[in-house]
């Protein structure tokens, strides 16, 4: 058991810790004159975020933005999926699991920035329609973040395909369902486990995201944009902030336990 | 198999526009790193190996690149160690607590990287009064690449289980010699793909190391973005865009190869 002391140090006492910290610095203020931090319990903060109807506003953006990101990814990935796992011969899926994990491993900002390229006034996608692009703005984001978080969902989502065992394929057509039947009663339930799985990171890096947004975000402002604009003013302002992302992922993720979504994780 | 041909069909046309959508932006990032266009107008009116030359004799880019190495290394060799004692701790043994490890493993890379950025932060500057430096970047992302490593190691455990190290103990090894002769060849080739997945993960990490790097210590990301809005230097940064997409396809093949659980258990 000696094991597990040096992981568990590390991760209590830097991460934890750091987490701890940051939520008792959310109950402290700024001095308005000095500009130094008080250190002394204040709900001032939270009676901000609270009242101040801008935190709602960007707060519930930024959820519509997760579930619109959320649910674009897993229409898209759920056929990219059944294909590698199903349809596609072993030698043809080994080198789709590969076309699959290298644009995860394209950095990060290369891709937000390609989506830059793609949707600029006079980029090819104003090109290829004929003068459309929707701009910079929400729908520039959706669609970017999307782009960016959809190997997250289908790398899980295939796992997933990949652990259904095929002889509950046989007893389903044995039993007269046919193939739609089968995909929507049997398949999409034993891979539902695996979408909630995907659906964490979808979420969580769309709620911890500040960079893409100023990317493609034109004048759109997420959570996290809140987050990163305060921190250097009013750092104490700034994590109470952080609550709002912090407690929405962990709701998540206690509700997600439940569908045995971090086992596949 | 219970799949009609139709139903193959269309599954095959809707994975094909899918690889479509995930690369055609990229597609073009690297066919722009030829364009002749400083400002990218397209379709390309002429094409120029300019930007490639301009690259390569960026400073920027270069101690960028140093940095992020860097950074990497030291996150991953870090990562590499927790990694591999938590995923042997959670798998070799029952012990109360056992899902929380796990849930604590993954909580680093669950929570949005805004909260850890921020809270690393408060924590380097408040709490411990440290500067910020190379070593501070590479103490948040050895935190969140443990969970990579930890993976990896915990579904080859998983897999390959404990009889043959029941086997060494029966035949008289010691605790180490089991683990120099059994258990470590039987995990290289998980230890080699966490490490790659992890080091990919730190080398293009911005959210967090935004707030962990000190303002003269600028890793490739970094640098990106410090100078994707500015009109000179878009050439440039498009052409390190386009050898870190082509660059990014190495790690990817050497870590299927070195295992099969590579794609099943990145996180």
């Amino acid at each position: 058991m000696l094991l597990l002391v040096p992981p568990m140090t590390w991760l209590v006492v830097v991460y934890l810790g750091a987490i701890a910290a940051m939520l008792v610095s959310a109950f402290w203020t700024v001095d308005s004159f000095t500009e130094n931090v008080v250190r002394e319990f204040s709900t001032a903060n939270l009676h901000t975020v609270l009242t101040e109807p801008i935190y709602r506003t960007v707060a519930l953006r930024t959820l519509f933005v997760a579930l619109a990101v959320t649910a674009i990814d897993a229409v898209i990935a759920f056929p990219i999926a059944f294909y590698m796992s199903l349809v596609a011969k072993p030698r043809l899926r080994r080198f789709l699991v590969v076309a699959v994990l290298t644009p995860l491993w394209a950095s990060y900002l290369v891709k937000a920035y390609a989506w830059r390229t793609l949707l600029a006034p006079d980029g090819p996608l104003s090109w290829a329609t004929g003068g459309y692009t929707p701009g910079y703005g929400e729908t520039a984001l959706v669609i970017t973040l999307a782009y960016m978080w959809l190997p997250y969902m289908l790398i899980p989502l295939y796992a997933g395909f990949e652990r259904v065992p095929r002889s509950l394929f046989e007893a389903s057509a044995d039993l007269g369902a046919g193939t739609w039947r089968t995909v929507r009663s049997v398949v999409l339930p034993l891979v539902f486990p695996a979408i909630a799985a995907g659906s964490i990171f979808t979420f969580s890096l769309t709620l911890g995201d500040y960079i893409a947004v100023g990317i493609v975000g034109g004048k759109t402002q997420l959570i996290a944009n809140v987050i990163a604009d305060q921190v250097v003013l009013n750092q104490p302002l700034a994590a109470t902030v952080a609550l709002i992302p912090l407690l929405a992922i962990v709701v998540y993720l206690i509700a997600m336990r439940r569908t045995g979504a971090l086992e596949n994780v | 198999m219970f799949l009609t041909a139709r139903t193959r069909l269309v599954f095959r046309l809707l994975a094909v526009v899918g690889f479509a959508f995930l690369y055609v932006p990229l597609a073009i990032v690297v066919l722009n790193a030829f364009n002749s266009s400083r400002t990218f107008a397209f379709p390309p009116t002429g094409f120029t190996t300019k930007w490639w030359r301009l690259a390569a004799e960026s400073q920027g880019a270069k101690d960028g690149l140093v940095a992020s190495l860097k950074a990497g290394l030291g996150a991953t060799a870090i990562a590499l160690v927790l990694g591999t004692m938590a995923a042997f701790a959670v798998q070799r043994y029952r012990f109360f607590g056992r899902s929380s490890v796990s849930f604590l493993v993954i909580l680093p890379i669950a929570l949005p990287g805004i909260v850890t950025g921020i809270a690393l932060q408060n924590a380097f500057h408040s709490v411990l009064a440290v500067d910020l430096s190379i070593w501070t970047i590479i103490v948040g992302h050895a935190t969140f690449c443990v969970v990579i490593v930890f993976n990896n190691v915990q579904a080859r455990l998983r897999r390959t289980g404990a009889a043959l190290e029941h086997a060494s103990a029966d035949l008289g090894a010691t605790g180490w010699q089991t683990f120099r002769f059994v258990t470590f060849p039987a995990l290289r080739g998980a230890l080699l793909a966490g490490a790659l997945l992890a080091f990919g993960l730190s080398f293009d990490e911005i959210v967090v190391t935004n707030f962990t790097a000190p303002p003269d210590v600028q890793t490739l990301p970094l640098w990106i973005f410090g100078n994707l809005f500015r009109p000179n230097q878009a050439p440039v940064v498009n052409v390190v865009a386009a050898v870190l997409i082509i660059v990014a396809v190495v790690p990817v093949w050497l870590a299927q190869r070195l295992t099969d659980d590579a794609a099943g258990s990145r996180f």
